[in-house]
């Protein structure tokens, strides 16, 4: 696995400590276009070591953070960089759209 | 450059997958492109499906498209978990171009990228996307706890998605632009019974309130022109479909709307060797047995296409 799994718990402090931009999948098990990019995460993750960490946090056993940042749809992607968020992403796209919101972080 | 193969299917979903199934069958061991993020099409974010024969208990969608895909593999379909980015369909040889640049060739290709969700076209619709502003109910409801929401719709998927949705919500408006739904009588019925529906009759949504999240929208009465304000967190868009024909445009033949023309009674389009099928085709049926006929059609089509020009088999 190349991703990071994060919790209500340790979500704050891995965003505060990431050295490098950090994208945070917001998914659940029910969600269809979750499932579908989730594969496509790994792979950009794989492919990027050390340039951006690539997490997820899954929503239904971690409710809490979801609801402090008033996300209403999954997936949503937000970007990380020195603990505030950058950009945000929503909905599932192909491999090459998603690389091309990633370009300034990559 | 890749060998020729006899044929590609571009697409997934009930169309898609039935088609690799009969062509599979007939040994033509076809190429499928089923998407990248949309592999299993529409049905993929739909909960229980009721109407498909065979399923008297009805069946979830993603499970329906999972037994689909799972029957054209065993039979020897190759998936390719990719889109088509780029199609030249014109000639002997027809060559497709995936997302990760990789060129297929074919004699015959199957069209089956089915159709996307609508979206209303209005500006806030695009800033408030994530931020109460959905497109998928079986995704996002969770949200959605107790809160007031609406849908926008008369069809069957608006009124299964609002009847889905107050599993979550503590009211669910139901905004439709005439006083009649388009949608089957059971859903209907399902839907009047729901002491947490309310129907919003004859309405258009014209504006979207709220600037970091939704707050409410802003109907008008079509018949009367008067304008009001409903207060809410939640907006699904449930308004149709429109076929996903984009990388068809100027090579072969679409209507108005852009759905792929056909000959009647049969899945040609005005190509040789380049079929359509499911709801890249039907802007009138659009349910998953209707696109699964369809499907099997095509491949039917492709394989006896393929007989005439002396390609059995890979």
């Amino acid at each position: 696995m190349a991703t990071l799994i994060l919790t209500d718990a340790t979500f704050e402090t891995e965003i505060k400590n990431a050295t490098t931009p950090i994208l945070v999948d917001f998914w659940a098990e029910w969600c269809g276009p979750c499932k579908m990019i989730a594969p496509i995460l790994e792979q950009v993750a794989a492919e990027n070591v050390g340039k951006i960490v690539i997490a997820k946090l899954n929503v239904d056993e971690n409710p809490k953070t979801a609801q402090a940042l008033g996300i209403t749809s999954i997936p949503t992607m937000n970007i990380y960089q020195n603990g505030e968020i950058v950009k945000t992403i929503v909905g599932a796209k192909p491999k090459p759209a998603l690389l091309a919101d990633l370009a300034a972080f990559l | 450059m890749s060998k020729v193969e006899p044929l590609v299917i571009i697409g997934s979903g009930p169309a898609g997958y039935t088609a690799a199934i009969y062509a599979a069958r007939a040994q033509l061991s076809p190429i499928l492109l089923e998407g990248s993020v949309t592999a299993g099409g529409a049905l993929m974010n739909t909960t229980e499906v009721e109407n498909f024969p065979g399923f008297q208990k009805g069946i979830m969608g993603p499970a329906l498209m999972e037994e689909m895909r799972a029957q054209a593999e065993k039979f020897g379909t190759r998936f390719i978990t990719d889109d088509a980015v780029k199609v030249d369909l014109k000639g002997d040889v027809k060559t497709i171009q995936d997302g990760s640049g990789n060129t297929y060739q074919a004699k015959a290709v199957i069209l089956a990228t089915g159709s996307g969700y609508k979206k209303i076209g209005l500006p806030k619709e695009e800033t408030l996307s994530g931020r109460g502003v959905s497109y998928c109910a079986t995704c996002d409801g969770f949200f959605f706890k107790e809160q007031t929401i609406a849908v926008v719709g008369g069809g069957d998927s608006a009124l299964e998605e609002a009847t889905f949705l107050t599993r979550f919500a503590s009211k669910v408006y139901l905004i439709h632009r005439r006083n009649e739904l388009r949608a089957s009588r059971i859903m209907q019925q399902r839907a009047q019974n729901d002491p947490k529906i309310e129907f919003v009759w004859n309405s258009q949504v014209i504006d979207i309130l709220g600037e970091d999240k939704v707050s409410g929208v802003k109907i008008k009465d079509t018949v009367t022109g008067e304008e009001k304000n409903l207060s809410l967190t939640g907006l699904f868009v449930a308004i149709g479909h429109e076929p996903r024909s984009e990388l068809l445009k100027g090579q072969i033949n679409l209507d108005e709307n852009g759905y792929v023309q056909t000959t009647p009674a049969s899945t040609k389009t005005n190509i040789d060797g380049v079929f359509a099928c499911g709801d890249l085709v039907d802007h009138v049926y659009r349910q998953a047995i209707t696109a699964a006929g369809t499907g099997c059609q095509a491949a039917l089509d492709a394989e006896r296409f393929l007989a005439l020009h002396g390609i059995f088999s890979a």
